[in-house]
């Protein structure tokens, strides 16, 4: 039998761990972890993030959800949006455009041809301003929110925690996540900042305060 | 089972002509030439100041800073002194979630393995996010040898390759070319473009971004590399800004992933502090746009059909150096590229490598060795430094860069039995000790610079410097100040040196003490 690559590269490490051992090292966690926020400072700290990284901010009540979200796609010029199957269809009672429920077979590809898609979240990170999305029913697969030009996204002020450690405690590892923190963005030329290459280039978050 | 107890074996590097782990040319001739290019110097002065100043601006937000870097820099040592275990437990989750892995022994065997993932699927194409691994081992170079297209998606690495040309530095590997040109290159290499584009960014971008997204949509496979796969979990990470990352971990039905071995990380949990140092040491950003994480294959969203790609190609030899392992603790931040001033006036192609500044001087010659020629370029890497300790000082994960510069150059130096470089280097090593002696020498070598003549070169030094300089001219590159020629490896050449007289005449001292 011939060796594998795996066995060789295996080999190889254990070969130079032994060559050069290093002494065990534990790992010091001293980084601030569990903090902490009252509402209002946690809002206020995750709509500056967003702001700043050129985000749209709606902050909203439970009660008025499926009016800003209406009025967020009639401002963007939204016709035809797509859906997560699992969105709560509330939300939508006051969009008169076309909305389409998207499902695994649609050929991704074809999301291109919709104006937007309204999204909720998992978990968002006000330090930094970022929404996690982690593929549940009320948030679709990962092309979903990606291919349309506009992401309208329903953020929860009960699932906004302070920083980085606190959010990743709450994600499920498993599932497909992605981490947004404002509209796509380069500055591959001259270091000049364009906001919007290939994700959606308008990133408008909807806060419910109260839920 | 073929594995026997015994003497554990050196590993091999690297092997010698494959990749992009070489310049054809030796580091000071390389930069001497690209110093001369105002333009390259402007943009990178500018890029690196502006991301220099974002990342203070970030980095000072965090009360527990040096808590999360003393916290990155201890799970890559753990990371590192349990690699066996941890990358089987990685293809063991991966492979449970629907995954495939391949372990590929160097550049050529990863090229293979993609190769033939890619014929399998029928594509002809593939979409690429950027990936510095996949840049190693010359995997874009392999593809087109045997037929198959491959598409870079990042912008800045799209403009590169419709130029032909090579990257220049980790994090904005186009920031050599301005808008002018980036604007002809559109014009001259994309098919159906917009003649009267103009050569403003956003134009420029949703040229790139129209161009593209037909690519996206209609592409089968995508090969990515990864920032990050979770041994614990199978998780794999891929950090990014433009979405074209997304893109190409979402759409297509084949993800081919590309990761080297030292980019393990044990535990989900290490993320909290990795997304931290990250982004913020690399594009002075709390957090960069999207990052994208999967776990094998997700029915119903995304590739069905995962494969990853696991990469030694000199690692193993690099992790058998007991001082030189510490570079494969790098996350790629390019932090030390933008503090370091010899970078910033050289530019990433001076150092021949995918990987440039002062993590590439150190990781280049681990991975693919100095000494397998008489006249190898990267024996030159070291000494492309003047050792001012500004790289380890920003490192996210406290990579100490000096002292490994300072090792490799002793390593060198031993193996090709210079005497007139092991002599400099001794003393360097010297000096550096007794900093009082390292700053009289730095101003002995300032007189240098007053002594260039006109015809550009310095013949005749000051003493103590005067012996050597009697021995060969050294050139000094115009319109440079101090500063900028003391970097050079001119520079540096110099004030080893400068050392060694010094270190001569610490002798001496001694000799008097007595
Ligand atoms: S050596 Fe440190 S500073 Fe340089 S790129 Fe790697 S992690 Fe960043």
């Amino acid at each position: 039998m011939t060796t594998t690559a795996r066995d060789t590269v295996l080999g190889r490490i254990r070969d130079a761990l032994a060559l050069a051992p290093v002494p065990d090292t534990s790992v010091p966690r001293d980084y601030r972890t569990g903090r902490t926020l009252p509402d209002e400072e946690r809002l206020a700290l995750l709509t500056h993030r967003l702001v700043d990284y050129k985000a749209k901010v709606y902050p909203c009540t439970r009660e008025r959800t499926a009016e800003v979200i209406a009025d967020v796609l009639r401002e963007r010029g939204a016709r035809r949006i797509g859906v997560p199957a699992g969105l709560d269809e509330q939300w939508l009672t006051a969009y008169d455009g076309e909305v389409r429920q998207d499902s695994a077979d649609i050929p991704a590809p074809s999301l291109d041809a919709l104006d937007g898609v309204v999204t909720a979240s998992a978990v968002s990170c006000a330090e930094t301003g970022t929404i996690f999305l982690d593929g549940s029913a009320d948030q679709g697969r990962r092309a979903l929110s990606l291919v349309p030009d506009l992401h309208v996204c329903v953020v929860d002020l009960s699932s906004v925690v302070v920083g980085v450690p606190e959010a990743v405690a709450r994600l499920v590892p498993e599932r497909p996540t992605t981490l947004i923190s404002g509209p796509s963005a380069t500055s591959d030329i001259e270091l000049e900042r364009v906001e919007g290459v290939h994700g959606p280039r308008t990133l408008a978050v909807v806060i419910r305060t109260d839920a | 089972m073929s594995t026997f107890l015994g003497m554990p074996a050196t590993p091999p590097r690297s092997p010698y002509g494959t990749g992009n782990l070489r310049g054809d040319r030796k580091f000071p001739k390389a930069a001497h030439d690209e110093l001369r290019n105002e333009q390259l110097r402007r943009n990178l002065g500018k890029a690196t100041r502006t991301i220099r100043t974002k990342r203070l601006g970030v980095t000072g937000e965090l009360p527990d800073w040096e808590q999360l870097r003393d916290a990155g820099s201890a799970i890559k040592t753990d990371t590192m002194n349990r690699l066996p275990e941890l990358l089987e437990q990685l293809e063991q989750k991966v492979t449970e979630h629907g995954g495939t892995v391949h372990w590929a022994r160097d550049g050529a065997e990863a090229n293979e393995i993609v190769a033939r993932l890619v014929r399998a699927t029928g594509s002809s194409d593939v979409i690429k996010v950027k990936s510095m691994a996949t840049q190693e081992i010359g995997l874009n170079e392999h593809l087109e040898s045997i037929g198959i297209t491959p598409y870079e998606t990042d912008l800045a690495e799209l403009i590169v390759q419709l130029a032909d040309d090579k990257p220049s530095h980790i994090l904005v590997p186009a920031i050599h070319r301005n808008r002018d040109e980036i604007r002809q290159i559109f014009l001259d290499e994309i098919p159906g473009v917009d003649p009267d584009l103009d050569n403003v960014p956003a134009h420029l971008a949703a040229a790139a971004r129209a161009y593209l997204r037909e690519k996206f949509m209609t592409t089968k496979v995508a090969v990515s590399g990864a920032n990050f796969g979770i041994a614990e979990t199978g998780t794999l990470s891929v950090v990014e800004s433009e979405g074209n990352g997304r893109m190409c971990l979402t759409l297509p039905d084949t993800l081919i992933t590309v990761m080297g071995i030292e980019k393990v990380l044990p535990r989900y949990q290490d993320l909290e502090v990795f997304l931290q140092l990250l982004p913020r040491s690399s594009t002075g950003e709390r957090m960069n746009p999207y990052t994208s994480m999967w776990t094998g294959v997700t029915p119903g969203d995304g590739p069905q059909d995962f494969h990853l790609v696991l990469l030694d190609n000199g690692r193993t030899a690099a992790l058998a150096d007991t001082i030189g392992r510490e570079a494969l603790n790098c996350i790629r931040c390019s932090a030390c590229l933008n503090v370091c001033p010899v970078y910033e006036r050289t530019g990433g192609h001076a150092y021949g490598s995918t990987y440039p500044g002062p993590i590439g001087a150190v990781l280049t010659p681990q991975l693919a060795g100095m000494d397998a020629a008489e006249d190898d370029p990267n024996s030159s890497l070291p000494y492309a430094s003047s050792l001012c300790g500004a790289c380890f000082d920003a490192c996210p994960v406290k990579i100490d860069i000096p002292s490994m510069l300072v090792e490799l150059r002793h390593q060198h130096t031993e193996q090709s039995g210079t005497t007139a470089e092991k002599l400099a280097m001794k003393a360097a090593a010297g000096v550096m000790k007794r900093p009082k002696l390292f700053a009289a020498a730095q101003k002995a070598a300032a007189l240098g610079r007053i002594a260039g003549g006109r015809d550009g070169t310095i013949s005749h030094l000051p003493a103590p410097l005067s012996g050597w300089s009697d021995s060969r001219d050294t050139p000094a590159p115009p319109k440079q100040t101090f500063r900028s020629w003391l970097a050079s490896a001119e520079g540096a050449a110099t004030m080893s040196a400068a050392a060694e007289e010094g270190a001569r005449h610490t002798a001496d001292d001694h000799e008097e003490d007595r």
